[in-house]
């Protein structure tokens, strides 16, 4: 299971591990298909990744990535088929403009880019969803509890 | 300027009387205290209550899809370069049809006093494609720097941005005032208002209004073309414009799109482009 950390918790205990939550959502065609055949492949990845499952990248609304932060999540992942291989054929080249974008917003605003992942991850690379998965754990771990929502909710104002 | 407004007048009951068009949409000093606001002209006797003067800041092209302008019938309006650049938009999104309106283009120097940021860098001091053109021609080149302000905003580290951010942020009232004044804000049901789920919460608290800032910023990507009406009616005074500006920046760097300036553009999120877009920052 998962260690639920809170700040307060890190405050008092520098020893607790600090677990990563990161929420992925994942295109149904390839990239969760990738993530199954990385499953059946007995490929092991942390167990830090919290999977939504959505028909497209394109379907990816900002409000969805902003929403897991504010509900405590310390990174969020977006991956689906690479370019050319869309199930809908240009659901992914819309996602490539419109969330990197995004991404340049959250900077701007002074939220950490790196919280925010992209990937392409077909239903064929299993073992690049497992190393993708590790990379961003370990990317999360370093970075530390995402804090900004929390803090929001604790002290009002 | 009181030349231009008889000839303003002249226009709109020319138009009137021909029954041209139903309305005429311009700026008054009608307001309370005589301040400028919006004038509807329905009738050749109420142009008199048309203005026009160096306090014409806001954009009209906000009235144009509502409802109960549209009753009115065709509509004349009156607007600058940069309203003219929003009707645009409304146009490339099918919110209204170039032939339901006359445009009276009013020739513009600039507004404010000093002159408004967007000023300074406006390539449409004269406003193209109008139906009637008042004001002589004005031959101003945009200053150096659009950019200057976002630019100088991102020397700060990642954390002192989100102070900022956050220390402006929480004193948004919620008014919406930024939305309603907003032409391109015109949805009939704005995400803040759904709720179920509610992706916004609606108190006034920071979380919700980080969330609703960041959210009206972004919902007005490679649309806003920058007539910052939501930076100044905003009673709190946050600077709503300076986001704005980073995603227009945004868009023209990596899209190589200037959003408005013409009526048979694409947005650049409802297309895309394998010459230009690229995997940077993708794993
Ligand atoms: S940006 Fe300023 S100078 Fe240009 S048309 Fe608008 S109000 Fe006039
Ligand atoms: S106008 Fe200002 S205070 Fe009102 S909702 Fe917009 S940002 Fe908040």
């Amino acid at each position: 299971m998962e260690a639920i950390q809170t700040t307060s918790t890190a405050d008092d205990d520098e020893q607790t591990t600090f677990e990563p939550r990161i929420v992925a959502f994942l295109c149904n065609w390839c990239s969760y298909a990738g993530a199954d055949l990385a499953g059946t492949s007995r490929l092991g990845y942390p167990p830090n990744i919290r999977i939504v499952k959505l028909p497209c990248t394109g379907r990816v609304d900002p409000l969805f990535i902003l929403k897991a932060f504010e509900r405590g999540a310390d990174m969020v992942l977006v991956s689906g088929c690479h370019p050319g291989d869309c199930h809908y054929t240009s659901g992914n080249y819309h996602a490539r403009r419109k969330l990197p974008t995004f991404r340049s917003l959250l900077e701007f605003m002074g939220i950490d880019p790196r919280r925010f992942q992209m990937s392409w991850v077909s239903a064929a690379q299993g073992g690049k969803w497992s190393q993708v998965v590790a990379d961003i754990t370990a990317l999360a771990t370093e970075l530390g509890p995402f804090e900004y929502f929390e803090r929001i909710r604790d002290n009002r104002n | 300027m009181q030349d231009l407004t008889q000839l303003l007048r002249e226009t709109a009951e020319d138009l009137l009387k021909r029954k041209a068009v139903g309305v005429v949409i311009g700026y008054g000093h009608t307001g309370s205290r005589g301040d400028m606001t919006a004038v509807f002209a329905r009738t050749p006797q109420q142009v008199s209550q048309l203005a026009l003067d160096g306090e014409c800041y806001r954009n009209l092209a906000v009235y144009l899809n509502k409802p109960e302008v549209r009753k009115l019938g065709r509509c004349a309006i009156v607007v600058k370069g940069c309203d003219r650049r929003a009707i645009n938009v409304l146009i490339r999104e099918n919110q209204i049809a170039r032939e339901d309106l006359h445009i009276i283009g009013i020739t513009c120097e600039g507004v404010g006093d000093p002159k408004m940021q967007k000023c300074r860098f406006c390539t449409v001091h004269n406003p193209p494609d109008c139906d009637t053109v008042l004001g002589d021609p004005v031959d101003i080149e945009p200053e150096e720097g659009e950019f200057a302000a976002v630019e100088a905003f991102e020397t700060k580290d990642i954390d002192a941005r989100w102070n900022f951010w956050k220390e402006k942020l929480k004193d948004c009232i919620r008014c919406y005032a930024c939305r309603q004044v907003c032409p391109l804000c015109y949805c009939k049901q704005c995400v803040v208002e759904k709720n179920i789920p509610q992706w916004v919460e609606t108190s006034s608290h920071l979380r919700g209004n980080v969330m609703w800032n960041v959210m009206r910023a972004f919902h007005l990507t490679g649309r806003c073309i920058g007539c910052g009406e939501c930076e100044r009616v905003c009673p709190v005074g946050i600077p709503l414009g300076l986001l704005n500006q980073k995603l227009i920046q945004q868009v023209k760097d990596k899209f190589e799109f200037t959003s408005g300036m013409s009526a048979d553009e694409k947005g650049p999120f409802s297309t895309f482009d394998l010459g230009l877009d690229t995997d940077d920052g993708i794993l």
